[in-house]
C-alpha cells in the first residue's frame, strides 16, 4: 500500500478575501452593454476578493483533497463509474453546443436539435424502443416519468382501478419512491434462492390491481433474470405494464434489448451507461423510451424531422402527452457527451463495453471467491454479469469487522469504496462494479486489498476500524452530513451564527 | 451518577450445548450439570462488562452476590455495591425476580440481565416497564427482542445509554414451553413487554439492516390502515405493538397490548374480548381481523391470539385478515406461520400472503 491523500488545512474562498485584491482585468474592448432587467440586477454581488494564482491555488489544494474516477478506481455498484472520455467533455465545452440557449428560435438551433433527434434514434435502436423522450434530467426522475406514462395508458383504456406497482425486494430504493410520488401502493415480491424474482411470489401478487412491475435487468445483484419472458407473461397476462430500470443497462448493451424482453418503458441513465460524468449531485439526463403503443404519452416536446423542408422542429402538438415534465428540453450539455461517446463507441464497440465489463466482474468474483471472510449470498453457480455483491458477512462473524468498515479501509489503498449495505437482501452486502474502464493489474490489485483488510482483520483490527488515515479526512459524521448540509457560503453564516 | 443494575443468570445457556433446548426448571439444571454442561452465562456477561469499564463512562454499578454480577464484575475489573443474598451454586427464578424488584428499588436507570427468555420473562412479571432493561445474550432461547445482538454491542449500548441517553422502545418478551421444545412442538407465549433502550446500529436494526426507527414504520402502517377502514365494519384488533398503533392513530390510548380488542366506526367497541363475544358479533356485521407476526417465529394467527379462534378465521375469510408488519421485523422473520387448531384452514393460509409494511406499502410473504 502506498497511498496519501493531500491534506491540505484549506480555510473557504470566502474567508481568503481581502477587500480590494483583484484577479485579472479584462483588457479587451468592452462588450456591447446588455440589457438586463433591472429587477434581474443586483446592488451588491459578496464575491470574495482574490488574486489569481490564489484562485488557482485554492481550487488545485481542493481537487487534490478529492477523489474521483479521473484519480482511481471506483467500483461503485449499481453506478456505473466509468472512464468519462475527454474528447466527449471537449466537444460539449465547444461554443456551438454550450453558448446557445433554449429561447433562441428554432431556426438557430438546428445542429442542437438534429443532435438531440440522432441521440433520440440511437437510444430507441439500443433498448429496442419505439420512441425515447430526452427530458427527464436524471434517473429517478426518468423512473417518475415512466410512472406518470403508466398511469396515462391505464387512464386510456379507462381502467382506474390499478394502483399497485410491483417492485422485487433487490429493487433500487427510488423504484419504490417513484411509484409513490405518482400516487401508486407499493408491492414487493421477495427473491428466490438464486436471487432472482420469485415467479410463484408475482403470481400472487398480480392482480386487476397491478399498473406496473418496475424490474432491473440484470437486477442489483448483477444477475440476469432468466425468466424474463414468465415474469413479463405474468405481469402482461394481469393487465399491468412492465418498466425497466436502466441502470445495469452496462451488463448487456448490444447482446440483448429491454424491448425484446417484452419491456414497455425503458429508462436510460445516460450519465451512467454513456459515460457522462456523474456523482456529486451535477447534471445527468434520464431519458424514457416506450413501446409503439405508449408513444402518444411521452412528454412535450419532441424532436421531429421534417425531410421535405429539411428542418428540425420541437413538436407540442401531442393531445394525449402527459405534458412538460422538465423547464426545457433535457440537460443539452450531457446530450452531446452522450451523444459523443455513442458515436466514439459505435455498435461493436458498445458490444465490446459489456464484454469487457461483464469480465472484469467475472474475474473479480472467481478471485474473490477464493479469498477467506467474503462469499456470496445468491447464486455463485454461473456468471454474473457487469456486478457482483459479495456479504463480508464471515469477516464480520469472526473478527467483527463489518462491511462498512472494509469500505473504510479500502480508501487507504487510493480505491474508492464498492457500494456497501446495498442490496439490502445481502447482508454486510459490498456491492462491485469494476465496469469495462479497468486493467487486469487494476483488479487485482483491489482483490489483494480487500485480501489483505481479511488478513488485518484478524492481525489487526483497531487500524480496520480506524481507517482511513490516509485520506484527506477520515470519519465523518455521515449522519449529520446527510441531515444538515452546509452547502453554501450563505448556509455557513447562517449555521454559524445559530 | 446513573445508575446501572446488573443480574446474571448463571445457569442461562447450560442446556444449549448439551442438546437441553433450555435451562428452565431445577431438573433440567442437574440433568445439563450431569451431561457435563459447564457455565456460558458469567464469562459471555464478563465480556459485556469489560467492553463497559473500556468506554469509560462514568455510572454507580448495582449488583447481586458472588456468580450473579458481584464475581463477574469484579473479574472485569469493574466496582460493584452488592444488595441482597443467595446461595451461591444453587440460584433459581425466585433470586432473579428479587433481585429485580430490588434494583427498582434502588432506583437505577438500567438493568443488564444475562440470561434468555426465562430470565427475561422472569424479570418483567417482577417489575414490568417500570425500569428499562437490556439482555447480554447467554441464554438458549432468545426470542425476546429485549437482547443486544452480541455481549459485545449490549455493553455499547448501555454505555451510550448512560452517557448521552437514547430513545425507548417496547419489545416483545416471549418465552417458550420448553417441555414442549423438547419434544419438538414450538408452543410461544407472548409474556409482555420491556422498555429497552432503542440502538439502530447494535439492537437489532443493522444486522437486519434497519431503515429507520420501528415506531415511525409503525406509525406508517396504522395510517394507512385507519385509512383503508370503512364505516359499518369491525376490525378485530390482534395483540402487539404495530396493532396497538392502529388503535393509537384512532385516538384509543387504552387498548390491550396482549388481548384484542373490537373497533368500530373509528371508535373502541369492546376492550380485550374473547371467542365468545367475537363469535355474537360475526353474526350481526362484517368483520376484519388485524394481526401482526409474533415473535421471531413469525406466527400471524393461532399463537398468542387464540382468541381469534379458527371458527371465527373460517367465518371471516382469509381476504379479511390483515397482517401488519414493519419492514425491520420482517426481516428477522422470513416466513410467516399460522397454526390454528386446523389444520385445513392453516393449509389455506400457505403460499404468498400481503402484508403491510407501511404507508401504501406491501409486501408478498410466504406463509409456510
Amino acid at each position: 500500500m502506498n497511498y496519501r491523500q493531500a491534506r491540505w488545512v484549506e480555510p473557504l474562498i470566502f474567508e481568503l478575501s481581502k477587500p480590494g485584491r483583484v484577479g485579472w482585468a479584462s483588457p479587451e474592448k468592452p462588450r456591447e452593454r446588455i440589457n438586463v432587467p433591472k429587477e434581474l440586477l443586483r446592488e451588491k454581488l459578496e464575491l470574495p476578493e482574490l488574486s489569481e494564482p490564489e484562485v488557482v491555488r485554492h481550487y488545485t489544494r481542493l481537487s487534490q483533497m478529492n477523489y474521483g474516477v479521473d484519480s482511481g478506481f471506483y467500483p461503485l455498484g449499481s453506478c456505473t463509474m466509468k472512464y468519462n472520455p475527454k474528447v466527449c467533455e471537449e466537444l460539449a465545452a465547444l461554443e456551438t453546443a454550450s453558448c446557445i440557449h433554449p429561447h433562441q428560435a428554432e431556426e438557430t438551433v438546428q445542429g442542437a436539435l438534429e443532435l438531440m433527434y440522432r441521440l433520440e434514434r440511437c437510444l430507441a435502436e439500443v433498448a429496442g424502443v419505439a420512441r425515447v423522450s430526452l427530458q427527464p434530467s436524471a434517473g429517478a426522475h426518468g423512473e417518475f416519468v415512466a410512472m406518470l406514462l403508466t398511469r396515462a395508458y391505464h387512464k386510456s383504456k379507462r381502467d382506474d382501478k390499478r394502483n399497485q406497482v410491483i417492485v422485487p425486494d433487490s429493487a433500487h430504493g427510488t423504484n419504490p419512491a417513484s411509484a409513490a410520488m405518482a400516487g401508486y401502493e407499493v408491492v414487493t415480491v421477495p427473491s428466490n434462492a438464486r436471487g432472482r424474482v420469485d415467479l410463484k411470489a408475482l403470481k400472487a401478487a398480480v392482480s386487476e390491481r397491478s399498473a406496473a412491475l418496475m424490474l432491473t435487468n440484470p437486477n442489483t445483484l448483477g444477475l440476469f433474470e432468466d425468466q424474463i419472458i414468465n415474469i413479463a407473461g405474468v405481469v402482461h397476462d394481469a393487465g399491468g405494464l412492465l418498466f425497466y430500470d436502466g441502470a445495469n443497462l452496462n451488463g448487456i448493451l448490444g447482446k440483448t434489448r429491454p424491448g425484446d424482453m417484452d419491456f414497455d418503458i425503458v429508462h436510460f441513465n445516460l450519465h451512467k451507461t454513456f459515460s457522462t460524468p456523474h456523482g456529486g449531485g451535477g447534471p445527468g439526463a434520464g431519458p424514457v423510451g416506450v413501446q409503439k403503443e405508449l408513444e402518444k404519452f411521452l412528454p412535450v416536446p419532441l424532436v421531429e424531422y421534417n425531410e421535405k423542408r429539411g428542418r428540425y422542429s420541437l413538436d407540442y402538438d401531442r393531445p394525449h402527452s402527459i405534458g412538460k415534465i422538465k423547464g426545457f428540453y433535457g440537460n443539452f450539455g450531457v446530450f452531446v457527451k452522450a451523444y459523443a461517446y455513442l458515436l466514439l463507441m459505435g455498435a461493436e464497440g458498445l458490444n465490446e463495453v459489456t464484454d469487457a465489463a461483464v469480465l472484469n466482474a467475472n474475474y473479480i468474483m472467481r478471485k474473490l471467491l477464493r479469498v477467506e471472510g467474503y462469499e456470496l449470498k445468491f447464486d455463485a453457480s454461473g456468471p454474473c454479469k457487469h456486478e457482483v455483491v459479495f456479504s463480508a458477512e464471515p469477516l464480520k462473524r469472526e473478527t467483527d469487522i463489518w462491511a462498512h468498515f472494509v469500505a473504510k479501509r479500502l480508501l487507504d489503498f487510493g480505491m474508492h469504496a464498492p457500494t456497501y449495505y446495498f442490496p439490502p437482501i445481502v447482508p454486510e452486502a459490498l456491492m462491485i462494479e469494476p465496469t469495462e474502464s479497468e486493467s487486469k493489474e487494476e483488479l487485482d490489485r483491489f482483490v489483494d486489498a480487500l485480501k489483505t483488510i481479511a488478513e488485518e482483520a484478524k492481525s489487526d483490527p483497531d487500524r480496520v476500524r480506524s481507517a482511513p488515515t490516509a485520506t484527506a479526512i477520515g470519519r465523518l459524521d455521515e449522519v449529520k452530513a446527510s441531515r444538515q448540509p452546509i452547502l453554501s457560503w450563505r448556509a455557513y453564516r447562517k449555521s454559524a451564527k445559530e | 451518577m446513573k445508575k446501572l443494575g446488573l443480574i446474571i443468570n448463571p445457569i442461562a445457556g447450560m442446556g444449549g450445548r448439551v442438546g437441553l433446548k433450555g435451562t428452565d426448571g431445577a431438573d433440567t439444571v442437574a440433568k445439563a450439570l450431569e451431561l457435563g454442561a459447564d457455565t456460558v452465562s458469567p464469562a459471555r456477561a464478563v465480556e459485556t462488562l469489560g467492553g463497559l469499564k473500556r468506554v469509560g463512562v462514568e455510572f454507580e454499578l448495582i449488583t447481586y452476590p458472588a456468580e450473579m454480577g458481584a464475581a463477574e464484575a469484579s473479574e472485569a475489573g469493574l466496582e460493584a455495591r452488592v444488595i441482597g443474598h443467595i446461595t451461591s451454586g444453587k440460584t433459581t427464578a425466585e433470586d432473579t425476580k428479587h433481585a429485580a424488584r430490588e434494583m427498582l428499588e434502588q432506583g437505577v436507570d438500567l438493568i443488564l440481565i444475562a440470561g434468555g427468555d426465562g430470565t427475561m420473562s422472569d424479570v418483567i412479571e417482577a417489575i414490568g416497564t417500570q425500569v428499562p432493561i437490556l439482555g447480554i445474550p447467554t441464554g438458549v432461547k432468545m426470542h425476546s427482542a429485549a437482547f443486544a445482538n452480541t455481549p459485545q454491542t449490549a455493553g455499547e449500548v448501555a454505555a451510550r445509554f448512560l452517557s448521552e441517553g437514547l430513545p425507548l422502545r417496547e419489545a416483545e418478551v416471549m418465552d417458550i414451553d420448553e417441555e414442549a421444545y423438547r419434544e419438538n412442538r414450538l408452543v410461544a407465549k407472548l409474556k409482555g413487554y420491556a422498555q429497552v433502550p432503542y440502538e439502530p446500529v447494535m439492537m437489532q436494526a443493522t444486522k437486519e439492516g434497519s431503515t429507520g426507527y420501528e415506531l415511525a414504520d409503525q406509525k406508517a402502517i396504522a395510517r394507512w390502515v385507519v385509512e383503508s377502514m370503512e364505516r359499518g365494519r369491525i376490525y378485530a384488533l390482534g395483540p402487539g405493538t404495530t396493532t396497538r398503533a392502529v388503535a393509537e392513530e384512532l385516538g384509543i390510548y387504552n387498548s390491550t397490548l396482549l388481548g384484542v380488542d373490537l373497533i368500530e366506526n373509528y371508535k373502541l367497541l369492546a376492550r380485550d374480548t374473547n371467542e365468545q363475544h367475537i363469535l355474537e358479533v360475526i353474526e350481526k356485521k362484517p368483520i376484519t381481523i388485524i394481526v401482526s407476526p409474533i415473535g421471531r417465529q413469525g406466527f400471524i394467527l393461532g399463537r398468542g391470539n387464540q382468541q381469534l379462534s379458527s371458527v371465527i378465521i373460517k367465518r371471516v375469510g382469509k381476504e379479511n385478515v390483515w397482517v401488519l408488519a414493519t419492514p425491520n421485523k420482517l426481516k428477522a422473520t422470513h416466513t410467516l406461520k399460522v397454526d390454528t387448531d386446523d389444520a385445513k384452514l392453516d393449509r389455506e393460509f400457505r403460499g404468498y400472503i400481503r402484508v403491510i409494511t407501511g404507508y401504501r406499502q406491501t409486501c408478498m410473504i410466504k406463509v409456510v
